[in-house]
């Protein structure tokens, strides 16, 4: 970029921030530098602390210690306001819209420009279509949120936050919940805002985004600044060693499957979601012990509302179901909690939604769907302190940290928050291991530490079926793929045939004769 | 985000709203062209300085204490019974029924029957918004207002064609027989004519049952499941219709002691509108309580004693108005519950600073 970059302040600048909640040392000592007009990445494994660095930035917590720069003059952030007021605005994971409002609408909200809603709407229209011009942010002003699909609600996010003159932007894990095609979206729209000298801080897990559209990136690890790189001068394999502190081993070669007996079946199932729209069309599927089978698919072609109806959570509209053997759908007793007697285990696609009591302690987020359990009662009652050593128990066997059963679920980082989950499934020794999206918005060492759990359920017989939107992780894991594409099976694939490219045409829904 | 210790945020932060409270009083009193000091003595004084009038705020807690815990049972699982005070009414005429109708059975027999009627009646009546709301998708909090005239009018009903004896000009049951009623403290050594009576034991009791229920008890951990998230509640497999009815018709039964306080306890005979109200304080007490079987006591004393507290004032202190309680009852809710949460951020400030 230009020479006098070099002389211009900073957009921001961190010097020695310091946070800590109770005993967790969440930021420690931290220094950061954000140069203006860049795309400037943080890495980091699971409750690194990039979040709470993120949140002392817009003003949601305030640091204990150290101070912030805007533009090289010193400033004080006490809440989000004085945030907006210096241009540092959060687009949020879980979207802050209001769903019922439309797009025009919550860009106006919190700015609407005087008591006569009329005139400030005009305006807002007029600079609504500018910025969607300047930045490729396209969206219907008038469509209401509920409608839009995710990645467009992401980008009334941005709207918004530029409407309201942000000069830096920072996005937590955008991607986690975006389909490829969206994500790509997304990257074109940050680097116009780049190209604008506008400024973005990017957290993300994934490397290769960090490699495809950072300037520079930093690294975290247990609170502290560990490294800053040029991007052009680092590598995936650098920045995985700087993040978790050691060599990822190579994935060991995966032991051929020993497929065992059919333990879940699927059979001509059809299935509607809340709205009566039909989402699973017909799927036929048998999945055996001591396997791993996949579920590819681009997000939102049915693979949600499968998993939901075979761990019980939703009624088939059509089709059958059979449980070790067992019809259990048609069936009088076709419901979760029967469906786990029977040795079923659900991770859900949306941990945060459905998974975990964000506002119950860990502890309690521990027993969830496994209440009536008689080893946590003691004299007949629910024993806090029987429910607190598994939950301990849980979080030491599979690496939660922190490992604290007292601590409110939400408190938790992201990846953390899936250990839990999965820990508490896998814990229980089911014959049937349904996952959703198991490593979504977890850090790579994590992510290695899930895969191996996994594995290690198929080596010792169960069945497990996986859905993920992540075609590595698919391919990492899975002995067979079947392929979705709305809400039907559009082919099947041997591990050992499948490949991006193969995938890639199923899931844009070419036959397989065409494909092949 | 203004996080505060455990302890400050259970018992200091109620206390010193609380206190934020009568102090804007005091201004109003003053405004008016009142005497503030008399005006906080005699509430004082007039609702805990003698054994009168702490008998007399005990029996107006007990009613607060029963229909606070029906409204903080249901609310645990998510659900707003605006309706107690609709079942505390039709759990009137479970108690009345059993009395008239099994007179002939000893006291030790009697007295627990009238109890089971009126808890059975008031869980009935709210079983039913439950239903509607389980299986027919209609909101508990229209379905539960509407039943408080539902229950209204069918009690006028029945009070005056059926059950007010021949010839009486009352509208209002015959008395029960002498059987039909639950001792008195005063029969117990307590040094007070006020109806203050066992049925308090009975809100400590079933304060304490609840808590149990509530939090001891995997019915009452999907129980609140539900009232968190009914998306975690369906991922657990929680039969959520089920628990919707049931918790419902463990709040009527609750909000049905109010009618064995009033009935058994005090009135013996059925009275027209004798729930007068405690139906909807038990909202503001189950909001001040946060829910919480130990608050929902200490909040039901604290209504119990402005309300009797506040007849004194009216008697004692003349030249403040009688409005004044009512007004100070709305302070309190209004700085306890609805704007509960304005102190702290300041307070965590205070406390952050202090603790380093
Ligand atoms: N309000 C809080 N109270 C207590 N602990 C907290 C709180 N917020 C965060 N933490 C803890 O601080 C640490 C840092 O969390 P943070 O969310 O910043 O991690 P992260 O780097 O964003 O992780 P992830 O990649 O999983 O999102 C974690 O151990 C987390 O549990
Ligand atoms: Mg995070």
């Amino acid at each position: 970029m230009g020479k006098a970059e070099g002389m211009a302040p900073p957009a921001i600048a961190l010097r020695g921030i310091e946070k800590r909640f109770g005993a967790v040392h969440a930021n420690r000592a931290v220094d950061l530098t954000v140069r203006r007009g860049t795309i400037h990445g943080i890495i980091g494994e699971n409750g690194a602390g990039k979040s709470t660095l993120m949140a002392i930035l817009h003003g949601f917590y305030q640091a204990d210690a150290g101070s912030i720069l805007v533009n090289g003059r010193e400033v004080a952030i006490r809440d989000s306001r004085d945030a907006i007021r210096l241009g540092i605005e959060m687009v949020h994971q879980h979207f802050m819209l209001v769903e019922r409002f439309t797009v025009l609408e919550n860009v106006m909200l919190g700015a609407e420009g005087g008591p006569l809603l009329a005139r400030g709407a005009a305006k807002a229209r007029a600079e609504l279509a500018r910025l969607g011009e300047a930045f490729g942010l396209r969206v219907d002003p008038d469509a209401r949120i509920e409608n839009l699909p995710v990645g467009a609600q992401q980008r009334v996010e941005i709207l918004k936050a530029l409407y309201r003159g942000a000069e830096l932007l920072i996005l937590d894990e955008p991607t986690g919940v975006l389909t490829p095609q969206e994500a790509d979206d997304l990257f074109r729209v940050l680097r116009a805002l780049r190209a604008q000298g506008r400024t973005v801080l990017l957290i993300t897990h994934k490397l290769r985004e960090i490699m495809a559209i950072t300037d520079r990136v930093s690294v975290m690890r247990a609170g502290r600044m560990v490294a800053h790189r040029e991007t052009a001068a680092t590598s995936v394999a650098e920045l995985g060693e700087l993040m978790i502190g050691r060599r990822l081993a190579a994935p060991a070669p995966r032991p051929a499957p020993k497929p065992g007996p059919v333990l879940l079946e699927a059979r001509n199932l059809s299935v509607r979601d809340a709205a009566g729209v039909e989402r699973v069309k017909g799927v036929d599927l048998a999945l055996r012990g001591g396997e791993i089978l996949g579920i590819a698919g681009v997000a939102g072609n049915g693979q949600g509302e499968l998993l939901e109806a075979l761990a019980g959570m939703r009624r088939p509209s059509a089709g059958e179901i059979r449980l070790g053997g067992q019809t259990v759908f048609p069936g009088r007793d076709f419901n979760p909690a029967a469906l786990r007697r029977q040795r079923l285990g659900h991770v859900p696609e949306d941990r945060l939604r459905s998974g975990l009591l964000r506002n119950a302690s860990a502890a309690e987020t521990a027993i969830l769907g496994y209440q009536d359990d008689p080893s946590w009662r003691r004299f007949g009652l629910l024993a806090p302190a029987a429910v607190a050593a598994h939950a301990a128990r849980l979080m030491r066997d599979y690496d939660v940290r922190p490992a604290d059963p007292a601590l409110r679920s939400a408190l938790f980082s992201g990846g953390n928050q899936q250990k839990l989950i999965l820990a508490r499934e896998i814990d229980r020794d089911p014959q049937v291991l349904l996952v959703g999206q198991p490593t979504r918005g977890v850090d790579i060492g994590g992510i290695d530490a899930i895969h191996q759990r996994l594995l290690a359920c198929r080596a010792a017989g169960k069945a497990v079926l996986l859905v993920s939107v992540e075609l590595d992780e698919i391919m990492a894991l899975a002995d067979r793929i079947l392929v979705m594409f709305d809400g039907r099976i559009m082919g099947e694939l041997a591990a050992a045939e499948a490949d991006e490219q193969r995938l890639g045409l199923l899931m844009a829904g070419v036959a397989p004769e065409r494909a092949a | 985000m203004g996080d505060v210790p455990r302890w400050a945020e259970l018992a200091l932060l109620p206390v010193l709203n609380l206190l934020l409270a009568l102090a804007l009083t005091a201004l109003l009193v003053l405004a008016t062209g009142g005497d503030p000091v008399a005006a906080l003595t005699a509430l004082a004084v007039g609702s805990l300085g003698s054994a009168d009038a702490l008998g007399y705020t005990l029996y107006y807690a007990t009613n607060m204490a029963f229909t606070g815990l029906a409204v903080a049972v249901a609310f645990q699982g998510g659900l707003f019974n605006i309706g107690a005070e609709g079942q505390a009414y039709l759990a009137g005429l479970g108690v009345t029924l059993a009395a008239l109708h099994l007179g002939f059975l000893p006291a030790a027999l009697l007295v627990p029957l009238a109890i089971a009627g009126g808890a059975a009646f008031g869980a009935a009546w709210a079983a039913i918004p439950g239903w509607l709301q389980a299986r027919r998708g209609s909101h508990i909090v229209i379905t539960t207002i509407m039943f408080n005239f539902l229950a209204a009018a069918l009690m006028v009903h029945l009070i005056v064609n059926l059950l007010t004896a021949p010839g009486s000009m009352a509208p209002e049951s015959p008395p029960f027989p002498e059987a039909a009623s639950l001792p008195g403290l005063a029969q117990l050594g307590f040094p007070s004519s006020a109806p203050v009576n066992l049925a308090l034991g009975l809100a400590v009791l079933a304060a304490l049952g609840v808590w149990l229920l509530v939090w001891r008890t995997p019915w009452g951990y999907a129980l609140r499941v539900m009232g968190q998230s009914p998306a975690v509640a369906s991922y657990a497999g929680i039969d959520q219709g089920r628990m919707i009815i049931l918790v419902m018709a463990l709040s009527g039964a609750l909000a049905g002691g109010v009618a064995v306080n009033e009935l058994l306890g005090a009135q013996h005979k059925l009275l027209l509108g004798f729930t007068s109200g405690y139906g909807f304080t038990g909202i503001a007490v189950a909001l001040m309580g946060r829910n919480h079987p130990a608050g929902v006591l200490l909040a039901a004393l604290l209504f119990g004693a402005l309300t009797q507290g506040g007849a004194e004032l009216a008697f004692e202190v003349p030249d403040v108005p009688s409005e004044i309680v009512v007004l100070i009852q709305g302070l309190v809710i209004l700085f306890t519950g609805a704007l509960g949460n304005m102190l702290r951020p300041a307070l965590a400030r205070v406390l952050g600073r202090a603790g380093g």
